[in-house]
Parts: C-alpha cells; sequence; structure tokens
C-alpha cells in the first residue's frame, strides 16, 4: 500500500479569496486567518502535486483578474481523477494492437492519463514549481504540442469549472470570475427575460440546490 | 447454451424504436414481444442527480461502453483502420431508453424532396449534377405517404412549435400539438436578423414541452424549465420526451410484453431463409438463444448493420465491385465546426435547453436553386439557446489572441464566455460509394466478436456547400450585431475527434427493390420476410435535420402494417 502523502495550503490558497459581486467583477478580500491545511492526496506525492500545480497555474494563472487554477484547487481535481477509473483509462477502448495512426483516428496511444502525467512531470523536471514564472512559461512553451500539455490544459479547464464536490471550483470560484450559476432547477420565469443585460443569480453547487450530497462518478466505479 | 422458451417477437434494442414497436404491438396484438437491451435498465426518475456536466457531458457516464465494443475508422479502402478508442464524433447511447434518453430533442419533419433526392436533382438540374461517386437513391417513399404518421409520433411525444411560418414545411394535417417553447435572447437575435435578411425563421420543432401535455396514451409531462441541462443528460422533469418517461409507464402495463437488460445479441438466428430468433450472452457471461416468430433490429445505425454482417444474412456490400447491400451507404452528417459569433454584450447563455431558439430552411435540400452553385442540397440551420456550459465552453477567443493558455488567454477566455454563440449547422450528407461498412479483420469486441469497420471521407459537394451557407450565415451573424464572426471550414478531411451529430445513417437501407436495397420501404428484409430493421440504418442518405421523428414515423407505420396486415397473413409486405 502506497505512503499517504498530503498536499500542505495556506488557507488563502484554497479559496476565502472572493466575495461575489452582481457584475462579473470579482472582488479580493484577504483571508481572516493564514491556518494551514492540509488536504490528503489520493495519486500524486506532495512534491509531484506542487510541480503539476504550478504548471496548471501559468496555463490559468491566478492575476488582477482574478484567482486561477491554485485558488480553485484545480490540484486536488486533478489528483482524485487520476486516482480514480479515469486515471487508468477504464473508460476508453485499450485493446491491442496499438498502432500509430492519422490525427483524424484519434489518440491511439497506450500511455493512461496516469502515464501521460507521469511522462509530464520528466518533461517539467524536478525543479519546476521553484522557477520564476517566465522560466516556467518558457519551459510550458517547448511541451505545447505534447499529449501531456494538452491533457493537463484540459484537466486544468476541468478542475476550474467542475462542480465541487469532484475537488476543483473551491468556493465556486471558476463560476464566479465568468458568471455561470451552476446548476438551478428552473429558468422559467427568466429564459425570455434579461435581453442584452447581464443576469447573475448566485452560482450555487449541486448539492445546494439539492440540499444533501451528491457522489461523484469517480468514487463509484 | 440455454434455450429460452419462443417469444412471437424478438427486439433487439431498448431505444425508441424498439420501445415505440413493443407499444404498438403490446398494445395492439396480444403477442408476446422480448426487449433484448444490453444495458442496463433505467427509469424516468433516474436523474435527479444528473446536473453534472464533469461526469454526464464531459466523461459520457450515460453513453456506450466504448472500453468493451467500438468500431475502427479509416479514410479510404487503402488505408489501415484503427479503433476510435473514445467516442467524440458521434456519441451512441446505451441502456433502456438508448441515445433518446441524453438527445437534443430537435424534432423536424425531413422536406419532401429530401425522400427523392435523386429524382429531384436530376430532373431540375440533369445526372451530370449529381457529385462524382455518388450512390444518391430515393427512399421509395413519399413525404405525403409519411406524414399521417409524422402526426402520430408529434402528438406521442407532445412536439411544441408553430405551422404557417416556414413556407418550405410539406403540408401538414394538423398543428403542432403544443405552441412553441420560449425563446431566449441569442435565438430572439437570429429570428430579427434572418427576417431582416429575407430568410424565414420559425420556432424549431421542439420535444422539450412547452406545456403541460398530455399524449393519446395517457402519458401526462410537464413544461420545460429551461435548465441547460439537455443535451447528454437525461431530464429531470420529464420534460423532454424520453422513451422512459413517454412509453416505458405504458410498456408497464402490458402484459405480453417483456424488457430484458444486459441482453447482448451476438447473432440473428436463421434456418432455410427464415429468422428462428436471436443468441445473446447477459452480464455474467451466460449464453442464450431466444427463439422468435419474428426478429425485429432497433439497436442502432452501426449495430443492426454489425449484426446482419455477424449473422452473415445478406450480401456484403464490396465497393471494389459495387454488388451487395449490406453496409453500404453510410452517412454522417456534414456539421462544420458552426459559426462563432462574438459579442459585445452578455447572453445569458446558462439558460436554454436542447431545441430552445429558431431554424431556417431557406439554405435547406432544394429550397433555393443551386444552377449556379457549385453544390446540390443544404443544411438545417439553428440558433439556440441550448445551455451553455463552462467546461466544454470555456476557452474560445477571437482570433487575434494567438495562444491557448496563460493570462492573456484566460483574460480574452472570461471575457468571451458568455457574449459567444454558435449558429448550428447541419449540413445534408450525401451517400457515396466509398464510404461503407464492413467487419474489421483485426479487432475485436469484449466477447471476441469483429469490431464494425467504418470507411469514410468528406467529399467536395459537402464542402462547398458548408462553405456558401457558413458565409450567408456569416452575414446574418453581423445583422445580429455580432462584431466578429468565425466560419470555419468543413475539415478537410473527415475526424472521430470532433462531435458532428449522433446522427449516422445508413447500412441497412430500405429502397424500391431487392437490387437496390436490404429492406424494402416496409423496413422489412427482402430475402428473410420475418426479419425487420428499424432506425437510421435504413435511411438511403442522411437528409440534414435531426432524424428522431422520421424515425418514430416510419417505426409506427411499420407497425401498423405488422398490425393489419403481417400478423395476419406473414410474409412479404412489398
Amino acid at each position: 500500500m502506497r505512503r499517504r502523502h498530503f498536499l500542505t495550503l495556506s488557507s488563502t490558497a484554497v479559496g476565502g479569496l472572493l466575495v461575489f459581486t452582481l457584475e462579473r467583477e470579482p472582488m479580493r478580500v484577504h483571508a481572516q486567518t493564514d491556518r494551514r491545511i492540509r488536504v490528503p492526496l489520493r495519486f500524486f506525492d506532495e512534491r509531484e502535486a506542487l510541480i503539476v500545480a504550478a504548471a496548471a497555474a501559468r496555463i490559468f494563472p491566478s492575476d488582477s483578474i482574478g484567482p486561477g487554477a491554485w485558488e480553485a484547487g484545480v490540484i486536488v481535481y486533478i489528483d482524485r481523477q487520476l486516482a480514480s477509473p479515469f486515471g487508468r483509462d477504464k473508460n476508453r477502448f485499450t485493446q491491442p494492437p496499438f498502432e500509430e495512426g492519422v490525427p483524424e483516428q484519434g489518440y491511439q496511444g497506450k500511455a493512461t492519463p496516469r502515464e501521460i502525467y507521469g511522462d509530464g512531470l520528466a518533461l517539467l523536471g524536478r525543479d519546476f514549481d521553484r522557477l520564476t514564472p517566465d522560466q516556467q512559461d518558457a519551459k510550458l512553451r517547448t511541451i505545447e504540442t505534447t499529449y501531456f500539455f494538452r491533457l493537463l490544459r484540459q484537466n486544468t479547464i476541468e478542475g476550474m469549472f467542475c462542480d465541487p464536490m469532484h475537488g476543483g471550483n473551491v468556493d465556486l470560484i471558476g463560476w464566479q470570475i465568468i458568471g455561470y450559476p451552476g446548476p438551478y432547477m428552473s429558468w422559467a420565469d427568466h429564459i425570455d427575460q434579461h435581453y442584452g443585460t447581464p443576469f447573475r443569480p448566485k452560482p450555487r453547487s449541486l448539492s445546494d440546490v439539492l440540499g444533501r450530497k451528491v457522489k461523484p462518478w469517480e468514487d463509484e466505479a | 447454451m440455454k434455450t429460452l422458451p419462443r417469444a412471437d417477437v424478438a427486439i433487439v434494442g431498448g431505444g425508441w424504436a424498439g420501445l415505440l414497436m413493443a407499444k404498438e404491438l403490446g398494445a395492439r396484438t396480444g403477442l408476446s414481444v422480448v426487449v433484448l437491451e444490453r444495458g442496463k435498465p433505467r427509469s424516468a426518475n433516474d436523474y435527479t442527480d444528473g446536473m453534472d456536466e464533469l461526469d454526464y457531458a464531459i466523461r459520457l457516464r450515460m453513453m456506450q461502453d466504448v472500453s468493451k465494443e467500438t468500431l475502427t475508422f479509416r479514410h479510404t479502402s487503402k488505408d489501415r483502420a484503427l479503433p476510435i478508442r473514445q467516442f467524440a464524433s458521434f456519441l451512441p447511447g446505451t441502456g433502456v431508453g438508448g441515445s433518446g434518453e441524453h438527445w437534443t430533442g430537435i424534432v423536424p419533419r425531413f422536406l419532401p424532396d429530401a425522400f427523392e433526392v435523386h429524382t429531384r436533382t436530376v430532373e431540375r438540374y440533369g445526372a451530370k449534377r449529381l457529385p462524382e461517386n455518388h450512390s444518391i437513391q430515393d427512399w421509395g417513399i413519399t413525404y405525403a405517404e409519411l406524414e399521417p404518421f409524422y402526426t402520430r409520433a408529434e402528438r406521442l411525444l407532445g412536439v411544441s412549435g408553430k405551422m404557417g411560418l416556414d413556407p418550405f414545411e410539406g403540408p401538414r394535417s394538423a398543428e403542432y400539438p403544443t405552441p412553441p417553447v420560449k425563446m431566449g435572447y441569442f435565438p430572439s437575435l437570429f429570428v430579427t436578423a434572418a427576417r431582416s435578411l429575407g430568410y424565414h425563421p420559425a420556432p424549431t420543432a421542439s420535444a422539450n414541452l412547452s406545456t403541460p401535455y398530455r399524449n393519446p396514451d395517457g402519458i401526462i409531462r410537464p413544461a420545460c424549465q429551461y435548465c441547460g441541462y439537455c443535451e447528454r443528460f437525461g431530464c429531470m422533469v420529464g420534460a423532454k420526451a424520453q422513451p422512459t418517461n413517454t412509453l416505458l409507464p405504458v410498456i408497464a402495463r402490458q402484459k405480453n410484453v417483456t424488457i430484458r437488460t444486459g441482453a447482448n445479441v451476438r447473432r440473428v438466428l436463421h434456418k432455410d431463409g427464415k429468422a428462428t430468433g436471436v443468441q445473446y450472452r447477459d452480464a455474467s457471461g451466460e449464453e442464450f438463444v431466444q427463439p422468435a416468430g419474428v426478429v425485429m433490429l432497433a439497436s442502432w445505425t452501426l449495430n443492426n448493420t454489425r449484426l446482419l454482417l455477424l449473422s452473415k444474412i445478406g450480401e456484403p456490400y464490396d465497393p471494389a465491385t459495387g454488388k451487395g447491400h449490406v453496409g453500404r451507404n453510410l452517412t454522417h452528417q456534414s456539421q462544420s465546426r458552426a459559426v462563432t459569433l462574438f459579442f459585445d454584450r452578455p447572453l445569458n447563455r446558462f439558460m436554454g435547453a436542447g431545441a430552445n431558439g429558431a431554424n431556417i430552411r431557406d439554405l435547406d435540400g432544394d429550397c433555393f436553386d443551386h444552377g449556379p452553385l457549385d453544390f446540390v442540397r443544404g443544411a438545417f440551420i439553428v440558433a439556440h439557446a441550448l445551455g451553455f456550459r463552462p467546461i466544454a465552453n470555456f476557452g474560445v477567443v477571437p482570433p487575434s489572441v494567438k495562444t491557448n493558455w496563460g493570462a492573456e488567454w484566460k483574460k480574452a477566455a472570461i471575457e468571451a464566455f458568455d457574449c459567444t454563440a454558435n449558429m448550428g449547422i447541419s449540413g445534408e450528407h450525401l451517400a457515396y460509394r466509398t464510404n461503407y461498412l464492413d467487419l474489421d479483420p483485426t479487432y475485436r469486441d469484449a466477447n471476441g466478436d469483429p469490431l464494425l469497420r467504418m470507411t469514410m471521407d468528406w467529399n467536395d459537394n459537402e464542402r462547398n456547400m458548408i462553405r456558401y451557407v457558413s458565409a450567408k450565415m456569416a452575414e446574418v451573424g453581423r445583422a445580429m450585431g455580432a462584431r466578429e464572426v468565425l466560419t470555419p471550414p468543413l475539415a478537410r478531411r473527415y475526424d472521430v475527434v470532433t462531435y458532428k451529430s449522433t446522427h449516422l445513417q445508413g447500412g441497412t437501407i430500405m429502397g424500391t427493390s431487392p437490387a437496390n436495397s436490404v429492406l424494402n420501404t416496409w423496413l422489412q428484409h427482402w430475402q428473410m420476410s420475418n426479419l425487420f430493421v428499424l432506425g437510421g440504418s435504413s435511411f438511403p442518405q442522411n437528409p440534414s435535420g435531426n432524424p428522431t421523428l422520421t424515425i418514430l414515423a416510419q417505426t409506427l407505420r411499420t407497425a401498423d402494417a405488422i398490425v393489419n396486415r403481417y400478423a395476419k397473413r406473414p410474409g412479404p409486405l412489398a
């Protein structure tokens, strides 16, 4: 059995950064305390998690526009996905022979998402998270065409905007910065209103809407 | 192998076509009917936890398990086919209700000329205007023959719409059962702009109800809530017609109909030119023979064709000689990645439903003069507010932004997110001798049976048509106030990577004679008269708009023929 790993984060890094405004502008507030919390990791060890988190944070950076992959907990999302059946390609056709095709035939590789991330960590290097942002960007530009980078970019967007039950989009940060309200049961009174003006209901998660916890697929299979 | 008690009718596949046939035979005959569905059971109440984009729309939780069975793909018969390892270009359903559970609910009738593409095109433009290598043929039935069944199918679903706004629509014997759905902002902009340019926008026929509705079977469904979790999801409230909410409650009362799930049919059994039943494997791996007097395949375009090939029924199509019919005239949809519009104001696109919006048919079928043009036929064009979810849609930026990650991209993508919209261009895909299905010589499914092999590429007619139609829609987009309009061309080559539609047609096509088809117009096998094949595999080619209503209408027509004629006197209906 693998040793348990934790990612240690300060509470300012996992949400608590935003208050919701009716405009799409997020507003920064200071976290009340600088408590350190430990997130249990399911797949990565702490070093790996910090490296992947640093790469995701360059794809979707935190800046004056608003928070990014770091605050949204994208790394927690990716860690859980890789630990789940998705990570070992349970839902992909993996019968051999594996042969190289043309791009229109889609991904024909044998590597699973876990293995692709393993390759990616090697590409990024052991000290990636300690490089300056400019150095990190330069490094990422050299691997932009790899499967790893494309998967990381896709997973970063997923972690920014998924329902929080999957580990990302902490405090609905992702939905707040784009004005997406999440799942509501009905817009019947609004669908033909608000023409041309922003309609920005307060974001809610699926658990908020249903009033109970929902089990994500990665925890079932 | 265990042999089960004989059924009068064995139906393979529990989606729209299979369950509608079961319901009709169950209600109108005393025949014993067994539906064999390889997926899991479902009910209309399964969807309360389902409003999750990641699991359902991205990870495809409701779709066919591709790890056990897929198909292979190549562009031409000279290429090496490789397995489609993840579905993307089209998304096959599974389980009770099939794709009918997570469909979009867009239900146009086909244009009258779509049933006679060959005849009408030759009459108006001459045979030399048919594309090189085409294998276009008429259906063998007309719109007029199908019209009463379209009306019945619309009443079954409660279709929302309004007649008289679309001058190209075929004659209707009845108004839509329910009025049009409420329209979101983006489609309303489209309606005004399209009308100002002389087009004829009409509300899109919708299986998501505008008002509560009671259908002729007594099934009551509520109005759509425009929640934005529609296509790729099951409907939480039952406003979208699905087999589980429209057919299952009726079938549940029928003592002569049984639905058996986890039953993966591998062969149609036959002897001396007659089907004798089917062989299936259940979820535990045990094999069964289900003897039956009549066998009906309703397992979607690909599996219907595959079962005929695996069962060695009929002559497989040979592209080199043009002989044989099983597998030929495979068509998809020449869907462009659609026209993308950037506005300078928010569209509130999180609200919507699959069929919420408007369409025009001015550039569809032969509704416009192709005389001076370099293509024939056209596209069904829609502007819908179908619920703009963030994982799938975040990241679209104007072409001035040259990167797809980092600070500059993030800023542009956040600004563009709710100000971007797409028109959908469902281009007609004509049939060609070079696009077909056969069995793959290398790859096998989890049961050890050969996978289906798809050979498919785009042709100039569709490329030219998409270019023309997209340019026209760019004019509409600018009239809508879009500050930037993108019109990507149809890809140079067919791909299995980007979503087009789950409308695949052909493989077991219908026609006027055994010399040109697998099935007669009653969807009955020409040579094996107790075998019927339901669904889009019977379409000789793809006719632009969404196919489900036509599949339902054809199924009702076949059900009538079985109840009124075949049940009394089995044998060829044509």
